[in-house]
């Protein structure tokens, strides 16, 4: 669930109103640290967190600042234009920015982009692009036009896409509007023309963009107060020719139809977008924060004193201009995963032996290759856009290399020498991709089954099945009941097709087998001892001191001495052996949904699901006989198990049901002669 | 052992009464059960749950509330004002005291079980002083608004806790004078009720007030500041009954839709020291509104409109693995209700006002085992005496030549002669029979009709001749010096000869009835007996005890132990080799030999008794 938390004004200067008064906030290269550019003459660089300015430049009476600072993350020095052609680039000990490097270019610019994992990107007003190196390398360069006459440029964001940066501007001539997409790796410029579909009176006010691998989402805020998305292809077929891409409607109405000004949008995620603007057209401005994929309103703040229509969200800040103020409301959202909608998601009970979450964005760690070092800055932004590489451990390497082709004793050195090695926060990425490249080598060599390593890895206790896909499906194609077990406990994540397919193996697996596998009998410690089975009372009902149940009617020879629980003793001990038993009470700790899994069940042949049955009720009696309602085990009570026994009583009653069922066949007449030979 | 034609009985239409209000008595391990009709049953939970007395019920008595005081002393208030205590030797009712505040809603003995509280209609709690042969009127305590319908003393006995309309008050027993007064929130389910009725109190040492009402909260409170601490909504309906463990780390409620829950007081973590009230398990044994439960060391007692006492054993508290640890269901009283004339095929019925008596249908057709044989003439209802005044019917049986009925309230003993003239019944009434013979509690007749045996209720044993059209009394075997243990079963040989007696715990006595003498008597065994009976041809008396094990004794003869009986659950017959069990009958409430080849079996299937009872709450169950 999306929250805003609570605001806090960042400069203590009152700014110009409208849109002169802020030129733009930029990330520098410093976590927690933002260049603002005001329109005018001066670049503040704020400690957000502080709330105090860390330095402070200005250009000379006469010239104007034309663009955002922003801060080259290659060499760490801020980059600003006035003037619209002259660069100045300084780092944070210059004090005056007319002593430092200057560069006259012979185009006016538009906008310097700058992100990490690569130089920066100058766009020039007439729709070229440079990189940074090579304009300062010769500045006085020809720039070409690319835009026709009368076509501005109104809106311009870059992204990484695989490692390279891929740059999006929307130009306008005459009402309609382009989008032209400049690719650096294959250096072609695509045009689209953006195709307004059935409300053509309405204006785009404002866009923002996000991307997703081959397509850059558009998103624009029109004046009928709607949020279109337009999809645009990163790599088009045909560059030259000129396409039209439609947009279609997103959100309906999320601000009011006639604002003039204070309108902006910005996407925070793949689902939220947050909102400038007036929600009503009589009420104050708002930030709103929109989930798109639910069409709903998480959550949203006013700004009585009234905003300009600019927004920027970094990490986990939103910037805005509140009245004459720059205003930072800290954002939160909890990543939203299918195990969260489905109640699956596992809270641990003492935060400080898992530090590393759990659930981890399948496209960290898959594709974009290894996440950011620096990922405290904005896991959020990293895990959507960052593609940058930073240098991997040098023991990882080692361990990859020897994964490829060494001996199973090798790769288990290495990767002890590589477990030793202090975790870093994508740790969890960096194991599940030794998984994967494990497997990899598996798949290809099928003789090739590191056991050791793998169940070294899950120990590791930062695994889950979509970090390694593929790796219980070995397991189970080898029967390493062991390991599966082991996955079992630790994996949050087991889609129910693979808890079934364990569940249908642990049935069937004979008792042979399992005696010569190592399994962790700790979920069934206590019922192991034969001597306490003995001591398994029954618990039938009796009915005036009679026992209704008792099958054995015509034994005619019992035992002086036996008593009749004996009978019952048959039902209260383990249906299997303990150690079928620990992988089963396995199956059950886990996490599933009904919904999911029951599709799957009736897979299991018919004796298999009788004998899970009887261990099922095997486990109610255990649990409803246990005062502290223990599950056998040594794991001490806890409401949980209170609830499992709960859903075992249900069952109780299903067979309760089935038997009543049975009895109805007895006729039910008032009086009746009947023959009955006792024998 | 060969092929018998049963007649199997199913029309007794027998509805047992709701369970109004249970007490247990820790010091002799018995449980007090009132019913709805008067009625006063005592369990023994040691020996095997066996109904060992009772009292029978009144129409005007209806019994609210019951408890044990010192000195195992039995008292019960209810709607009549009256305070009743019940003598447990003699098994009669001995005095009834009126209270003076309209009808009794509740009642609570002291801690140390010398005081008596009632809480009346008129909101009055009066104390009362229990003295060694009665009780005292004490004093009232502050008036309240509305009846009290429920009453806990704090264990120190300085402080009482009174359950009311809307609210409950602490009362400080020295002054009197109520300390607080703690208003109850009528919401339910955010609809205002019109009223919460504090239908249980329970004041634990810490000074926690635990109550029940009928919005289905159990609330707790602190009595020091008069303020709820905690509350847990657990039904849609009523909690009508509350029970807490004397150690107080554990308490069970009932509620009108028929479950029972279990709250335990359980370490807020795995190791600390800190707890708090958890609700654990809940039960569903009852269909209906569970009115009284009560908490055994080992078990937790309920009981209810459904009329099934239910002992729910806790696991944890159970250390021997035997009958003990088996949930029960008790039914059906534990002494006959049925009495046949086996000369006519003749059954008399007893109910708590009324007697019926039918004659069984007969065939001509013969099958195989399981055949159920065509009727050339269907079962007839011949008679339905109704009983004068309104007290319950104790006992009853009809002769075994048919021509004698006879039976027996508190008050009265009734005695008729019935004359079959073709189909034509004419019924007779004995009169001026002695005053000695009522309250009788057991009636038997001899195998030839002749003699009437009477166990009355002060242990002696009076036998009656029968004559004709009138009768005469023969003799009175006095209970021996020191005694007052009545008897409450009789069996005779068929050749009359012998008669045996057994009260609840003393032995069985033999008496030779041609030389009107006691001839021997079987030594007491641990646990009471619960049927008795004389062999034919050998005069072998087999006993049955309430611990379900054989006992072997001078006068048996027994080739095989005696598998689990009880005296109307099993079929019986021994042979030189073993018994033989069948189990294709609904619960029986009896069974005897017409003649060498047929079986009368009389099955009471619980499905009948709860579709005669009113619809329970309706609720949502797994699965439907």
């Amino acid at each position: 669930m999306a929250a805003l938390e609570e605001e806090f004004t960042l400069s203590t200067v009152p700014l110009g109103a409208g849109p002169n008064g802020l030129l733009g906030v930029e990330q520098s290269d410093k976590t927690d640290q933002f260049l603002v550019t005001h329109g005018g003459r001066t670049v503040i660089l704020y400690k957000v967190s502080d709330q105090k300015p860390l330095g402070s430049w200005s250009v000379k009476q006469g010239q104007i600042i034309t663009c955002p600072a922003v801060c080259n993350f290659q060499t760490g020095e801020f980059i600003v234009v006035h003037d619209n052609k002259v660069l100045r680039i300084w780092n944070t000990e210059d004090v005056n920015l007319d002593k430092v490097f200057k560069a006259t270019l012979s185009a006016e610019i538009y906008r310097i982009h700058s992100i990490q994992g690569t130089e920066p990107l100058v766009l020039f007003k007439e729709g070229a692009v440079r990189g940074l190196e090579a304009l300062l390398a010769e500045p006085q360069q020809k720039i070409e036009t690319v835009l026709s006459d009368d076509e501005v440029i109104k809106w311009t964001k870059v992204f990484m896409v695989f490692r390279h940066p891929v740059l999006i501007f929307i130009t306008e001539k005459h009402g309609n509007h382009f989008a032209y997409i400049q690719t650096f790796s294959s250096r072609t410029l695509s045009k689209y023309t953006l195709f307004h579909g059935q409300e053509e009176k309405s204006v785009i006010q404002n866009f923002t963009a996000s991307v997703d691998r081959k397509f850059i989402s558009l998103m624009s805020l029109s004046s009928d107060g709607c949020v279109y998305e337009t999809s645009i292809p990163i790599h088009p077929r045909d560059p030259d020719e000129n396409q039209r891409v439609v947009r279609s409607l997103l959100l309906k109405t999320v601000v009011a139809g006639n604002a003039r000004s204070g309108v902006a949008l910005t996407v925070l995620d793949q689902d939220h977008v947050a909102v400038l603007g007036p929600p009503l057209p009589a009420s104050k401005e708002c930030l709103s924060i929109w989930n798109t994929k639910f069409q709903t309103l998480q959550t949203s703040r006013e700004l009585p004193q009234g905003t300009s229509g600019q927004l920027w969200y970094f990490g986990e800040n939103l910037f805005m201009l509140h009245g004459k103020f720059l205003t930072v409301i800290p954002y939160k959202c909890e990543v939203s995963s299918l195990a969260g909608a489905l109640g699956k998601l596992k809270h641990s009970q003492d935060p400080g032996t898992h530090t590393v979450p759990h659930f981890v964005n399948w496209e960290t760690s898959r594709g974009y290759g290894f996440g950011s070092q620096n990922s405290e800055q904005s896991k959020r932004i990293l895990r959507r856009r960052k593609i940058e590489v930073n240098v991997p451990p040098p023991a990882f390497e080692q361990l990859l290399s020897t994964i490829k082709k060494d001996s199973e004793k090798d790769i288990e050195v290495e990767l002890c020498k590589f477990l030793a090695v202090k975790r870093t926060p994508d740790f969890h990425t960096i194991v599940g991709d030794i998984v994967l490249e494990l497997l990899g080598r598996h798949t290809t060599e099928p003789s090739f089954y590191p056991r050791n390593s793998l169940m070294q890895l899950i120990q590791t206790h930062v695994l889950s099945y979509s970090l390694c896909p593929g790796l219980m499906e070995a397991a189970l194609e080898k029967t390493d009941v062991q390991m599966l077990q082991l996955c079992l406990q630790q994996f949050p994540d087991i889609p129910e097709s693979i808890t079934c397919a364990c569940l249908k193996l642990f049935l069937s697996i004979s008792d042979d087998s399992l005696q010569e596998t190592e399994i962790n009998m700790e979920s069934v410690s206590d019922c192991s001892d034969p001597v306490q089975e003995k001591m398994d009372e029954q618990t039938e009902i009796l009915q005036n001191g009679f026992n209704a149940d008792e099958q054995n009617c015509d034994s005619c020879d019992r035992k002086l001495n036996q008593k009749p629980q004996d009978a019952a003793e048959e039902t209260t001990s383990c249906p299997v052996v303990p150690k079928r038993a620990a992988l089963l009470n396995a199956i059950l700790h886990s996490a599933y949904s009904e919904m999911f899994l029951l599709p799957h069940l009736k897979d299991i042949p018919a004796q298999h699901v009788t004998l899970f049955l009887q261990y099922l009720y095997f486990l109610y009696l255990k649990c409803s006989e246990n005062a502290t309602m223990t599950l056998p085990g040594l794991h001490p009570p806890t409401l949980n198990q209170i609830c499992i026994c709960s859903e075992l009583n249900k069952i109780e009653v299903s067979f309760r049901e089935l038997q009543k069922l049975n009895q109805e066949k007895n006729n039910r007449e008032l009086y009746s002669i009947e023959v009955l030979e006792l024998f | 052992m060969g092929e018998f034609k049963v007649h199997r009985v199913r029309f007794f239409n027998y509805v047992p009464s709701g369970i109004r209000c249970v007490a247990y008595n820790n010091q002799s391990n018995r449980l007090a059960v009132s019913r709805t009709d008067g009625t006063v049953e005592i369990y023994n939970l040691s020996a095997n749950y066996f109904q060992e007395k009772f009292f029978p019920g009144h129409e005007s008595r209806a019994t609210e509330a019951l408890c044990w005081a010192k000195g195992q002393r039995l008292f019960s208030g209810g709607l009549n004002g009256e305070i009743i205590e019940y003598d447990l030797q003699a098994l009669n009712i001995k005095y009834a005291m009126d209270a003076f505040g309209g009808p009794i809603w509740s009642m609570a003995v002291s801690p140390c079980g010398s005081q008596l509280l009632v809480g009346c209609e008129d909101g009055s709690v009066k104390l009362f002083q229990i003295t060694p042969d009665k009780i005292q009127f004490e004093r009232n305590f502050d008036r309240q608004k509305s009846r009290i319908l429920s009453l806990s003393w704090h264990p120190s006995g300085t402080h009482i806790a009174a359950g009311s309309i809307d609210y409950i008050s602490v009362f400080d027993v020295k002054s009197g004078s109520a300390v607080h007064k703690m208003l109850v929130d009528r919401q339910y389910m955010g609809v205002s009720k019109r009223k919460c009725i504090i239908w249980g109190v329970a004041f634990l040492s810490d000074g926690t007030v635990i109550s029940v009402d009928s919005a289905g909260k159990v609330q707790f409170w602190d009595s020091a500041t008069g303020t709820l601490v905690k509350n847990h909504l657990i039904a849609n309906a009523d909690v009508q009954s509350i029970a807490v463990s004397d150690q107080e780390d554990s308490f069970v409620v009932g509620t009108a839709e028929g479950t029972v829950f279990h709250f335990q007081l359980v370490s807020v973590t795995s190791n600390s020291s800190e707890k708090q009230w958890v609700r654990t398990k809940p039960f569903q044994h009852h269909t209906h509104d569970v009115r009284a439960v009560a908490h055994s060391p080992t078990a937790l007692i309920s009981g209810g409109t459904d009329t099934h006492l239910v002992i729910r054993p806790l696991m944890e508290k159970v250390e021997v693995k035997n009958y003990d640890a088996a949930l029960r269901k008790i039914t059906f009283p534990h002494r006959r209700l049925i009495s046949c004339s086996k000369k006519r095929h003749l059954l008399l019925f007893q109910f708590a006002h009324h007697l019926e008596l039918w004659r069984l249908g007969s065939t001509v057709a013969t099958g195989k085992n399981g055949d159920t044989l065509p009727l050339s003439k269907d079962a007839d209802h011949l008679l339905h005496l109704k009983t004068k005044g309104p007290e319950n019917i104790i006992c009853s049986c009809i002769s075994p030549c048919g021509s004698w009925i006879a039976y027996s309230t508190t008050s009265r003993f009734f005695l008729y002669r019935l004359n079959y003239e073709h189909d034509n019944i004419s019924l007779q009434r004995v009169s001026k029979m002695p005053a000695f013979l009522r309250s009788a509690l057991q009636i038997l007749f001899s195998e030839d009709s002749t003699k009437l045996f009477v166990a009355s209720n002060q242990g002696s044993l009076h036998i009656i001749r029968l004559l004709e059209g009138s009768f005469k009394h023969l003799h009175t075997f006095q209970p021996q010096s020191g005694t007052v243990e009545s008897m409450c079963l009789l069996a005779i040989s068929p050749d009359g000869n012998w008669l045996a007696a057994s009260g609840t715990s003393a032995g069985v006595h033999v008496y030779n009835i041609k030389h009107l003498k006691l001839h021997c008597t079987v030594p007491a065994y641990n646990f009471p007996v619960t049927a008795l009976a004389i062999a034919p041809n050998t005069n072998n008396l087999v006993i049955a005890h309430s611990d379900q094990q054989p006992l072997p004794n001078d006068k048996t003869l027994l080739y095989n132990p005696l598998p689990p009986t009880n005296e109307s659950d099993v079929i019986r017959r021994r042979t030189a080799h073993a018994f033989k069990i069948s189990k294709i009958y609904k619960p029986l409430l009896f069974m005897d030999l017409l003649d060498e080849r047929t079986l009368v079996a009389v099955e009471r299937p619980l499905d009948d008794i709860i579709a005669q009872l009113p619809p329970p709450i309706k609720k949502k169950k797994f699965g439907t």
